[in-house]
């Protein structure tokens, strides 16, 4: 089973990257990006068969270590 | 006064730190990040600058789930004494010994140069020998030394008087141009520049030394 775990910073916290890729898309001639958030996909390889067990676990990952929930939002997406 | 200097790899400053420390009178012990118990009867824990774990996933992200860090959260939650140095901060922010996070820096360059501090309060081991408003100069070296924290967290931190330094001029895009915080027992700070770089008169700066005076004379004193 693989679980996606996508990390975006939160709505309201300012993100200097993807500001500065905004800006060079645009002196690159792309005109009309309003907006630019940059963040992370995380791929596991998981041995679980339980969908749901898996979710939990991956949830509990997420809390512990790949996502910093003062700045940063998760998704998960299991397939 | 016995201090453990924590030690991950990919730290640096973490043997600046020690001599800073017995400069000023500690008893210092080199912890490794393996270790799961500190040395026996510690007083403070230091934790280093550096890009411990090569900054993977976050910095100080997996550095604050070693198992020496257990041993610091739990020395913390006992009422001892943590100082977090640049990438040390970072980890104890992400232990949550600390609130708010560091974020690149607003320009998106690392920033290596000594910075003006204006130290905040003088309501600490760590803060207590200096003046309250009083200009220092620590050297800074980071790329993600931008504290951010929520609304509410700020107000908590000012009206608590947690504010430890503040940068006098504009850095690295930091709400509030915040250096470095104290937890809420005032016995754990972190902060971005490094006071061991300005701790003998070699390093172009004295600045420092009160830093480590301060928490050490705080255990002669008890």
């Amino acid at each position: 089973m693989k679980a996606t775990v996508t990390v975006m910073l939160k709505n309201g916290v300012l993100d200097p990257q993807g500001e500065a890729v905004r800006r060079a898309l645009g002196s690159l001639g792309f005109e009309g990006v309003e907006g630019v958030r940059q963040g992370k996909v995380i791929e596991l390889d998981l041995s679980s068969l339980d969908r749901a067990a898996a979710e939990t676990e991956v949830r509990a990952m997420c809390e512990k270590l790949l996502a910093n929930t003062v700045i940063e939002s998760y998704r998960i997406e299991i397939a | 006064m016995k201090a453990a200097v924590v030690v991950f790899p990919g730290s640096n400053c973490d043997r600046d730190l020690a001599v800073a420390l017995r400069n000023a009178g500690a008893d210092v012990t080199m912890a490794w990040h393996k270790d799961a118990a500190l040395p026996a009867g510690t007083d403070l824990v230091a934790v280093p600058g550096g890009f411990s774990f090569g900054d993977y996933l976050r910095c100080g992200a997996i550095a604050a789930q070693s198992p020496i860090g257990a041993a610091v959260q739990a020395h913390a939650r006992r009422g001892g004494y943590v100082l977090g140095v640049c990438n040390g901060f970072q980890v104890l922010t992400e232990m949550g010994l600390l609130p708010g996070a560091l974020m690149r820096n607003a320009g998106l360059k690392f920033i290596c140069r000594t910075a003006a501090l204006r130290v905040a309060t003088s309501d600490s081991a760590f803060t207590g020998s200096f003046e309250q408003g009083q200009l220092v100069r620590f050297p800074v070296a980071h790329h993600d030394g931008n504290y951010f924290a929520d609304p509410e967290t700020l107000a908590r931190l000012r009206g608590e008087d947690r504010i430890a330094f503040t940068y006098a001029d504009p850095l690295n895009g930091s709400v509030e141009d915040i250096a470095g915080v104290l937890s809420s027992n005032r016995r754990v700070l972190g902060l971005m520049p490094h006071p061991e770089r300005a701790a003998d008169p070699g390093h172009g700066g004295t600045d420092g030394q009160a830093l480590f005076r301060g928490v050490v004379e705080q255990f002669a004193v008890v």
